[in-house]
């Protein structure tokens, strides 16, 4: 296990040596995407606390990724028109502070989590992944007609939110900030992995019938994980909105949510860094091969289809072999 | 005052009725054993009893009746299973098996690694990867890990070596000495059975057909219902 722990180290220097490399050689498109697969990686984060350690798979974690851009879009929207979000009870305005977007953000995607939640976790296996895909797309089709945002047009925010300290809109700051989130929500995921919490989980999932003997309520585990694991994928969602400063439907739809699925099956399900190495090979290829042909999603197919097939470690898997959770 | 008492519970899988009308009483401190021939629903009647299977009739626990009691919180009252064939968390080490079900009260890891210190020298390794006896050594000490006040063992020293069945035993009587638990033991042992239980309830075909002082169950009745 220590080769995973060296691994892990590996991905962490590559998320901070290239990001320096390329702002000494004045690279800002290259710090780009690496924020954009911090913040990937941070949705995938997310995805695998429900599925990695509670067995949820969910195939509708895009709505928690455009909950959490849709918070930012609709606080910055509105401070930048200079129109309340609300008069009453009492007068709301928009924001144009990072902090606060966030914080609406995990709010609101952990109130989503919790409803969803509660009425997904009534069913299971494919039952739960359509339920799950059926949420995903009520929240898509109710923002493509909701035309105060935009609609199917999406929303624009014409400056970056701001961060205190920091000129957000120069790459390598606001790629800091969201490296720092990732590695902090990296590092609770591992201490939740091998709190009681997290070790009654993992029993949950191999077992829920005889989990409930030993006085554990395997349906509020699965609750409590999907929620955690949907506020994690609403921040990386506000980030992701707040990067492109634009929000559109997109971000809803099950095909976000299959890609949040891809990065955690590439790198690997239950793995720490599984999802940040998924999320890092996605950027790569989408980036390299997408310059080569428009058709870059089939090679992408190829490698998932060699992962399922021949490494059902993932790309961690492979490298380092089976591991356990707790490890 | 009675810990547990079943009256007149009956259970049913589907079509198939395995429980017509079983009846069960066990005191603080006391130690019971549920007998009968395989088959003969001691097992359904453990299940009912961790509300692992629905019933009807009532169970009645520490005066609270658990009878339409989800299985989790009927636990939470402090009724402690080792069920049938073990049934660890495989990928779950020793100690993480121990914490899973652990609950406030006074057992804990240290005072299950003493009273198995097998245990506590295999603490990293994974369940699937311990012997039988040392995997029904771990779910004695998970179940003893939620502070339970009745302590359920379906077949537990079950296709055990002669030594570990020993060792189970003297646990057994352990607990029932110095601690004091309320056991409800289920084996095919009538020689342990004798040497650790206060009384005994023997079951036939889903009824409840003898129940007295575990000195009074003679040889007619270990005949007639056990095969003895």
């Amino acid at each position: 296990m220590m080769r995973e722990y060296y691994l892990n180290t590996i991905i962490l220097g590559i998320f901070i040596i290239i990001p320096i490399w390329a702002f000494i050689m004045d690279e800002p498109f290259t710090i780009t995407l690496m924020t954009r697969a911090a913040i990937f990686a941070l949705a995938a984060v997310g995805l695998n606390i429900a599925l990695g350690l509670g067995g949820l798979v969910s195939l509708g974690h895009a709505t928690f990724f455009g909950i959490g851009g849709y918070s930012m879009g609709i606080l910055a929207y509105h401070a930048q028109t200079f129109t309340p979000l609300m008069e009453w009870p009492i007068l709301v305005s928009g924001s144009k502070l990072m902090p606060l977007i966030w914080i609406n953000a995990v709010i609101m995607s952990a109130v989503a989590g919790l409803l969803i939640g509660i009425l997904s976790l009534r069913t299971s296996g494919v039952y739960f992944i359509m339920i799950t895909l059926a949420f995903g797309q009520m929240f898509f089709f109710f923002s493509i007609s909701w035309s105060a945002y935009g609609g199917e047009d999406g929303l624009s925010i014409y400056i970056r939110n701001s961060f205190p300290g920091l000129n957000t809109l120069v790459p390598i700051h606001y790629y800091t900030l969201c490296i720092t989130l990732l590695c902090a929500v990296l590092w609770i995921n591992s201490r939740l992995i091998k709190s009681p919490f997290g070790i009654a989980l993992n029993a949950a999932r191999q077992v829920p019938a005889r989990v409930e003997t030993v006085g554990l309520n395997p349906v509020r585990l699965k609750l409590a994980a999907f929620i955690m694991s949907g506020t994690v994928t609403g921040l990386a969602g506000a980030l992701f909105a707040d990067l492109n400063r634009f929000v559109s439907p997109t971000m809803f739809s099950w095909q976000t949510s299959g890609e949040i699925m891809v990065f955690v099956i590439i790198g690997g399900v239950g793995r720490l860094f599984g999802p940040v190495v998924g999320a890092l090979v996605f950027v790569a290829l989408e980036h390299w091969l997408g310059g080569l042909s428009d058709f870059w999603h089939i090679y992408l197919g190829l490698l998932l289809l060699g992962i399922v097939l021949f490494g059902r470690g993932g790309l961690i898997g492979m490298i380092c072999g089976e591991a356990r959770l707790h490890e | 005052m009675s810990l547990l008492q079943l009256s007149d519970v009956s259970a049913s899988y589907g079509a198939s009725q395995a429980l017509f009308g079983v009846d069960l009483d066990i005191a603080e401190g006391q130690v019971a054993a549920l007998m009968g021939r395989n088959g003969m629903g001691k097992s359904s009647t453990v299940k009912c009893i961790c509300r692992m299977l629905p019933s009807s009739g009532h169970i009645f626990f520490a005066g609270q009746d658990i009878t339409n009691m989800p299985s989790h919180r009927a636990a939470r009252l402090g009724i402690g299973l080792v069920p049938e064939g073990r049934r660890c968390f495989k990928d779950l080490s020793v100690y993480e098996n121990l914490v899973a079900a652990q609950q406030a009260g006074l057992w804990n890891f240290a005072k299950i690694v003493d009273l198995f210190p097998r245990l506590g020298e295999r603490e990293s390794q994974l369940a699937a990867s311990l012997s039988g006896g040392e995997q029904q050594m771990l779910a004695i000490g998970r179940a003893l890990m939620t502070n339970p006040r009745l302590l359920i063992l379906d077949e537990a020293t079950e296709g055990l070596a002669p030594l570990i069945r020993q060792e189970i035993w003297s646990v057994i009587s352990k607990l029932k000495y110095d601690i004091g638990l309320s056991i409800l033991v289920i084996d095919k042992s009538l020689k342990e059975l004798r040497s650790v239980c206060d009384k005994a309830v023997v079951i036939e075909r889903g009824l409840t057909v003898w129940s007295g002082q575990m000195k009074d169950l003679n040889q007619d009745v270990a005949e007639k219902y056990l095969g003895v």
